[in-house]
């Protein structure tokens, strides 16, 4: 799909750069002394073997856990402790490795949730449905029928996503991350338990928002295919600690990272 | 046979024999119910966005009508009191979300749940310490509260209604019609509900868990603070008050704990459920038929929607 090193987008400066970070549960290391960053435009994949630290590494960077050790800086911005609601507010929004929706509420209303930090409206006027809030409502409605066609899930829109098959529910995920109109998108193994016509529409709508919003994206995927397909760099983890950093090609080529897959003989 | 029949026909006569008094008990169950709702109602609330059931929510009635009435003892003018009494209630719900939701959050329900009954106990003492423990007269009448009954000539006879009943059902009506604007049509509704739904999801999108359960817990307290009113209006306000908790807990397992409809609903079928047994069955079995007749009510239901009435049915994939 797309040469590595030759992206549509401009890769730019750096975006998010973490430093030295380490984080444990307990005695339990689950991220130790990783640095690596993440720059304006480009598709980052993190990738290792399971237990390896890639959500936990997610999950430090829009401050679900805090890092006991090192430093995160964000457009220029470094911050000790960054709670979800700033990072959030800051342009991050994520999806979850199994899927974390509203199940109540409906497709369109899920991805509206995703515009909560936009709406600046009066609660009175919203109580009324007059006034401003009519015209704020009606105007994010606007931008959520336009991700609504773009994700091509116009006929779901009223359906409680409870009911939704999962790769759908995956899909109105996305959408409700991309409503955020994020800087930088985490997705958490994307297309996790999809068949392959499932995956293929998922790349796809990775590779479109990046080019379409230039979006920048940092993923988690075990499917190897999808990652050196997708992704401009890769990141490697193992028990926590960072055994390569590089292009798709020089990942795939690296002694440690192919140990670290495939066991090595001691 | 003998039996049988006293069950099973023989009430269904009496209805039919007297109809101005089935209105008249069908009448005080809806009224009934309606204050079941609401109390049930406070617990739905707080159930569906922080997933606590909150044992506290029986004492929070009191806690409100208490401190209404204190208020005004101590010379306040009645609407002062009221708008002082929900500044209180705002007090409460920002207390508990600092003190007690945020340095629990993440840990299992049962501590939570135990949490709110240590909250019980504190209401008690604190109200006892400060506003006394006797009983109190709700200032009806200084909060315009209408007073008196007025009879009506239907059905062959006379039914004679509560004035005081009836603003209760409307007020209610107003509130629950409220509630649900403010769920269905506003942002913070929409973000209450995403809340309720999931917490990380919740987080991810930039909703503040801590302003989410304020809310919710203030809005409980208003529930509470409204029931205590009426219900002190009916009766007195004393700290006995709060065994209507456990009216709450057949309603509950009647509608469903996490909906709004449900509370509704099933504080109306109880009421009227419990008011129609007493009144036609209680001479079968002696009196005190009322402590227990809801439960009844409610666990026959239970046998064919083990959800409750309105609750999400329970879809797992396997």
């Amino acid at each position: 799909m797309r040469a590595a090193g030759g992206p549509d987008v401009a890769v730019g400066d750096v975006l998010l750069s973490v430093e030295n970070v380490s984080l444990a549960f307990g005695g339990v290391k689950a991220v130790s002394d990783v640095s690596f960053d993440i720059r304006k435009g480009e598709i980052r994949a993190i990738i290792g073997p399971n237990g390896a630290g890639k959500t936990s590494m997610l999950n430090i960077i829009n401050g679900f856990y805090h890092p006991q050790k090192g430093r995160i800086t964000f457009k220029g911005q470094t911050r000790a402790k960054m709670r979800p609601h700033d990072a959030a507010d800051g342009g991050i929004a994520r999806t979850f490795q199994n899927v974390a929706l509203f199940r109540g509420m409906t497709a369109l209303d899920n991805i509206m949730a995703g515009r909560t930090l936009k709406m600046h409206s009066n609660f009175f006027w919203q109580l009324l449905r007059y006034g401003p809030a009519m015209r704020e409502e009606t105007e994010h409605r606007h931008r959520v029928e336009e991700i609504v066609d773009f994700l091509k899930i116009q006929e779901i829109r009223r359906v409680p996503v409870g009911r939704l098959p999962y790769g759908l529910q995956k899909r109105v995920e996305l959408g409700r991350a991309l409503a955020m109109e994020p800087d930088l998108l985490l997705l958490d193994e994307p297309m996790a338990g999809m068949n392959l016509e499932e995956k293929e529409d998922m790349s796809r709508f990775v590779l479109d928002v990046n080019d379409h919003y230039g979006t920048t994206i940092a993923l988690i995927e075990h499917d190897m295919g999808v990652v050196m397909d997708l992704s401009d760099r890769v990141v490697v983890l193992d028990h926590g600690i960072k055994i390569a950093d590089g292009t798709p090609g020089e990942v795939k080529s690296n002694q440690a990272v192919i140990d670290a897959y495939l066991g090595v003989a001691h | 046979m003998d039996l049988l029949y006293k069950i099973f026909v023989d009430p269904f006569l009496q209805m039919g024999a007297a109809p101005d008094l089935l209105v008249q008990t069908l009448w005080e169950g809806l009224v009934a119910g309606v204050l079941y709702s609401l109390i049930a109602l406070g617990f739905v609330l707080i159930f569906k966005a922080s997933g606590v059931f909150n044992f506290a929510q029986g004492i929070m009635v009191v806690f409100a009508a208490l401190t209404l009435v204190g208020l005004h003892e101590h010379g306040v003018p009645a609407f002062v009191a009221l708008a002082l009494t929900i500044a209180v209630m705002f007090c409460l719900a920002f207390a508990v979300e600092r003190l007690i939701l945020r340095p629990l959050v993440n840990q299992p329900d049962i501590i939570l749940f135990m949490a709110t009954f240590g909250l019980t106990y504190f209401l008690i003492g604190f109200g006892e310490l400060i506003f006394g423990g006797e009983t109190k007269i709700m200032i009806a009448d200084q909060l315009w509260l209408p007073r008196g009954a007025i009879e009506l000539k239907m059905a062959g006879g006379f039914v004679s209604i509560q004035k005081i009943d009836i603003a209760a059902a409307i007020i209610a009506s107003l509130m629950v019609a409220g509630l649900a604007i403010f769920f269905q049509r506003t942002r913070i509704g929409r973000a209450l509900r995403a809340v309720a739904d999931s917490h990380r999801a919740a987080l991810s999108v930039g909703i503040s868990l801590e302003q989410i359960w304020v809310i919710v817990w203030f809005a409980a307290g208003l529930v509470a603070l409204t029931t205590g009113i009426m219900w002190g209006a009916r009766s007195d306000v004393s700290f006995a008050l709060d065994v209507i908790a456990l009216k709450a807990l057949p309603v509950l397992i009647l509608g469903g704990l996490t909906s709004i409809p449900g509370a509704i609903v099933g504080g109306l079928i109880i009421g009227v459920g419990e008011k129609l047994g007493e009144f036609y069955w209680g001479p079968l079995m002696g009196s005190g038929i009322e402590s227990w007749f809801a439960y009844v009510i409610a666990l026959i239901f239970l046998l064919f929607r083990p959800q409750g009435l309105f609750g999400e049915r329970i879809i797992e994939r396997i």
